[in-house]
């Protein structure tokens, strides 16, 4: 792949309500944020691509309502319904194809002005499904009770992850929800649906994103601190839950084998220093670390237990907080980038882990991970 | 004076937005539907070029795009894959009073599952491969809530 970098990253804070912000308001905030750190006019700016979805903003076409905002009058406009990691994969894709030297892409989300559950609710089939009443913490519990039953992870090394994230939220200024928890804490949390309780779901949030891609010759007259992207990989499952082996993670290792191939990684868990994963429910983070390859399948639980992915052990995750302390949907992956970002040039701050030389990005999109985005960013091109 | 985004009056528009949909089942879902309402059983679909039974029936197979051309009849039981109790209900999604849960489940002679409720139980009967039975509704309209919900068989023992 032709070199191509990460020239500029913004996100407003992540709240829980947003009224002083309309939808504009915050993609403004954030779009100001990225052309700042980028050092960039909109001027500057090829193309535009913006990420949100229709049932959760109350309009239709909703990513064309926010033009005003993010300074895409007059130039080419494409957008995307889906998580931002595939977003911004597709904003690379703009910027591999030759037409435009810089892209910028653009996510924002209101969790507190709707339902969430009815919305999560429409994502399921009108026929057979959305009548019984499924919706993203029910469909998720039959996938953690699956996950369980197969593998000798426990509700408690799940809520550590609840812990961890939680705790890492305290050092990251744009967190919406730091929690000094403790295990028991979570266990003793009400269940919602089996073994799904409240401290392991993550919060309703608003916020908004934006980042810049470049490619290499406009990266290198753009900025002094490119981050570059080292290896992409995307892999889809079936759409209908009893299709899938809800306990396995084929597409994801599918896209995170190819993103290592591409990166050249051999080993991720030796290769790679940080990880920022989607983790809406607290067991999808050892879920996930294992479809990453980052240890054996059923070995995700003690991965945590072990401390080795606390932010000062060998590979932090989530040292931002994650999706747990703070999930505006759409809004989460493009956030998992920019935090690798911060962390690969060292600008993280009180949750910097480290030195970071090679960092892992993951979004989801639809029901349980049907869809996973795994992104290689790293400091050298 | 002080900023005036400091003292603002924050104005919000209430809404909701309530739109009629028609959503077409198809000619392989309104099959097996009708036959939900009619004779109270479930059908699935077969891929001839990989022998895999769908349920829900699907007109092609996902995996090699054959055209799922025999219908198979299934049995109203089944194993149950995965599983969870609901503890909160719901104003508006909750479709049965608590406790309530949900099951994938693989109806015998189905090679794939399907989501459907879980009622009339107790939290011990619900396993990894336990047994489970449809319960139909008397009054039925060709709705995958022609049934009610699927039980241990037998029973709540």
């Amino acid at each position: 792949m032709e070199p191509v970098a990460v020239v500029g990253v913004g996100m407003t804070d992540i709240r829980k309500e947003r009224r002083t912000d309309s939808f504009a308001d915050m993609i403004f905030e954030a779009v100001q944020k990225a052309l700042g750190d980028a050092g960039m006019t909109i001027d500057e700016v090829d193309n535009v691509i913006t990420v949100s979805n229709d049932f959760f903003d109350g309009r239709t076409i909703s990513s064309m309502a926010i033009q005003d905002a993010c300074g895409s009058y007059n130039k080419n406009i494409t957008t995307v319904e889906g998580d931002g990691t595939f977003g911004a994969l597709f904003g690379v894709m703009r910027v591999l194809s030759g037409s435009y030297g810089t892209t910028l892409v653009c996510a924002h989300q209101k969790g507190s002005e709707s339902e969430s559950r009815l919305i999560t609710n429409a994502m399921f089939d009108p026929i057979y499904e959305r009548s019984l009443g499924i919706e993203a913490i029910t469909s998720s519990a039959l996938q953690a009770r699956a996950y369980m039953n197969r593998y000798p992870v426990s509700e408690e090394q799940c809520a550590m992850v609840s812990v961890k994230n939680h705790g890492n939220a305290f050092k990251n200024p744009i967190a919406q929800l730091p929690l000094a928890l403790t295990v028991d804490d979570v266990m003793a949390s009400p269940y919602i649906s089996d073994p799904i309780k409240l401290l392991d779901c993550c919060p309703l949030s608003d916020g908004a994103s934006a980042v810049i891609i470049a490619n290499v010759d406009r990266a290198k007259k753009i900025t002094k601190k490119p981050v570059w992207v080292k290896g992409l990989g995307f892999c889809c499952d079936a759409y209908h839950l009893g299709d899938r082996d809800l306990s396995e993670v084929a597409s994801l290792s599918q896209a995170a084998k190819a993103a290592y191939a591409m990166a050249g990684i051999s080993d991720p868990a030796k290769e790679v220093d940080l990880v920022e994963l989607y983790d809406a429910f607290s067991y999808m983070e050892p879920m996930w670390l294992e479809g990453l390859g980052f240890c054996e399948r059923g070995e995700g639980g003690e991965l945590t237990a072990s401390g080795k992915t606390a932010m000062d052990g060998e590979l932090p995750v989530n040292a931002s907080g994650g999706c747990l302390s703070g999930n505006p949907v759409m809004v989460a992956g493009l956030n998992r980038i920019i935090e690798c970002v911060l962390q690969l040039r060292g600008e993280a701050g009180e949750h910097q882990a480290g030195k970071v030389k090679t960092a892992l990005a993951h979004g989801t999109n639809g029901p349980c991970g049907q869809s996973h985005c795994v992104w290689i960013l790293g400091g050298d091109k | 004076m002080g900023d005036w985004r400091d003292d603002q009056e924050l104005m919000v528009m209430e809404g909701r937005i309530k739109v009629p949909y028609d959503w077409a089942a198809g000619t392989v879902g309104s099959r097996y539907l009708r036959s939900l309402r009619d004779d109270k059983k479930f059908l699935g679909t077969k891929c001839p070029r990989c022998n895999i039974v769908y349920h829900i029936p699907r007109r092609n197979c996902p995996d090699c795009m054959e055209e799922c051309s025999e219908w198979v009849e299934l049995a109203n039981t089944g194993t149950l894959v995965t599983y969870t109790t609901v503890r909160m209900q719901h104003p508006t999604l909750s479709p049965l009073p608590l406790p309530y849960g949900y099951g994938i489940i693989k109806l015998e002679g189905a090679d794939t599952g399907f989501l459907h409720l879980l009622h009339e139980f107790e939290d011990s009967q619900l396993l990894e491969g336990a047994t489970v039975e449809a319960v139909f509704r008397e009054e039925r309209e060709a709705r995958i809530l022609d049934v009610k919900y699927f039980r241990p068989l037998g029973g709540v023992k």
